[in-house]
C-alpha cells in the first residue's frame, strides 16, 4: 500500500514505537497515511489501543516475518 | 410533590412531560446524553508522584507520562524526594540489587541460552559486595540498549518535548541542600504538597511511584 510516510521503528521497544508514531502523525495532514514497521510484539496491541483512543484509523495491521506493519490514517 | 415546582423552564417552548414518572424518565435520558457529551469532549489527565531515584524506578513515571501525552492526555509529574534525581542536569541513576530481590541477574550479552539464565547471586551478597552496584548498573544499561528500550535521558527529553508538566518539590531541595541550578530548566514550577494535590484532585488517573 502506498503511504505518505514510512516510519521505521524496528529494534525499538515500548513505548518508543507509539511515541514515534505520534510524532510522525503530527507531521501529517488529515487524511494522509503513515506505514509503521516495528519488531516489538507488544506494539500490535498498543497500536490498536493507540488508534482507538486517538481516533486515528488503523487501516491494516499485519506480520511480515519478524516485522509488524501498521498503516494508519490520520483523522 | 408539586411537579410544576420542578420545572424551571416553564417559558421554554419545548413541552416537558407533565407527570412525575415521565419527567423522571426524561431527566434520566437527558442527563445520560449530557454526560456522554461531556465525557466525549473531556481531555483525560494523568498525575504522577515520582518518589524514587533509582534507574529501574525512573522508567515507570516517564514511560507512562510520555505515553499519556501521545494519546492526547494532559500529563504531569510531581518529583519529590529521591524522584528529584530524575530532573538533575547530570543524570547518573543507578540500579541497586540491595533490597531489590526480584531484580533478575541476567547477562546482557553472550548466546541466547546464557542471556535467559537468572544468575543465582544471593541478594545479601549482591547488595553488599563493593562495586556490585556499578556492575549491575552497567549490565542493566547494556540490556536496555540491546533491547531497544529508551534511555532515561531520551524518555525525559520526549516528556519535555511532548509538554508533560514537570513540577518539583521545593521542600526536598531545601531538605537535601540542593541548588535549583543543578536541575534542568524545563521544570515548570517548584511547588509543595498543597499545590500538587489541587492539581491531582482533578486528574482521572493518579499514580504514586
Amino acid at each position: 500500500m502506498q503511504t505518505n510516510q514510512v516510519l521505521d521503528a524496528r529494534g525499538l521497544n515500548c513505548p518508543l514505537p507509539i511515541l514515534r508514531t505520534k510524532k510522525a502523525l503530527n507531521a501529517l495532514q488529515s487524511g494522509e497515511t503513515v506505514k509503521v514497521v516495528s519488531t516489538d510484539p507488544g506494539s500490535v496491541k498498543d497500536m490498536t489501543s493507540f488508534c482507538e483512543q486517538t481516533g486515528n484509523r488503523l487501516l491494516s495491521s499485519q506480520q511480515a516475518g519478524s516485522d509488524y506493519e501498521f498503516v494508519i490514517r490520520k483523522t | 410533590m408539586n411537579v410544576a415546582k420542578l420545572n424551571p423552564v416553564e417559558h421554554s417552548s419545548e413541552a416537558l412531560p407533565a407527570d412525575l414518572a415521565s419527567l423522571d424518565a426524561w431527566l434520566d435520558q437527558r442527563l445520560d446524553e449530557k454526560l456522554a457529551q461531556r465525557e466525549a469532549a473531556k481531555i483525560p489527565s494523568l498525575a504522577i508522584v515520582a518518589t524514587k531515584g533509582t534507574m529501574d524506578m525512573a522508567y515507570p513515571p516517564l514511560i507512562l507520562a510520555s505515553t499519556a501525552t501521545a494519546l492526547g492526555w494532559n500529563a504531569s509529574i510531581f518529583f519529590t524526594f529521591y524522584g528529584l534525581e530524575l530532573l538533575k542536569k547530570d543524570l547518573s541513576l543507578k540500579v541497586s540489587p540491595l533490597g531489590n530481590p526480584a531484580m533478575p541477574m541476567k547477562m546482557p550479552f553472550g548466546p541466547e541460552w546464557l542471556k535467559c539464565i537468572n544468575l543465582p547471586i544471593p541478594n545479601v551478597l549482591a547488595g553488599n559486595l563493593p562495586g556490585f552496584e556499578s556492575f549491575a548498573t552497567s549490565m542493566m544499561n547494556q540490556t536496555l540498549k540491546s533491547k531497544g528500550v529508551a534511555s532515561i535521558k531520551e524518555l525525559r527529553d520526549i516528556c519535555i518535548e511532548s509538554e508533560v508538566r514537570m513540577v518539583a518539590c521545593q521542600m526536598t531541595v531545601d531538605l537535601f541542600n540542593y541548588r535549583q541550578d543543578e536541575f534542568i530548566p524545563e521544570i515548570a514550577e517548584w511547588i509543595g504538597a498543597t499545590s500538587y494535590l489541587a492539581e491531582a484532585r482533578k486528574a482521572d488517573v493518579c499514580l504514586f511511584i
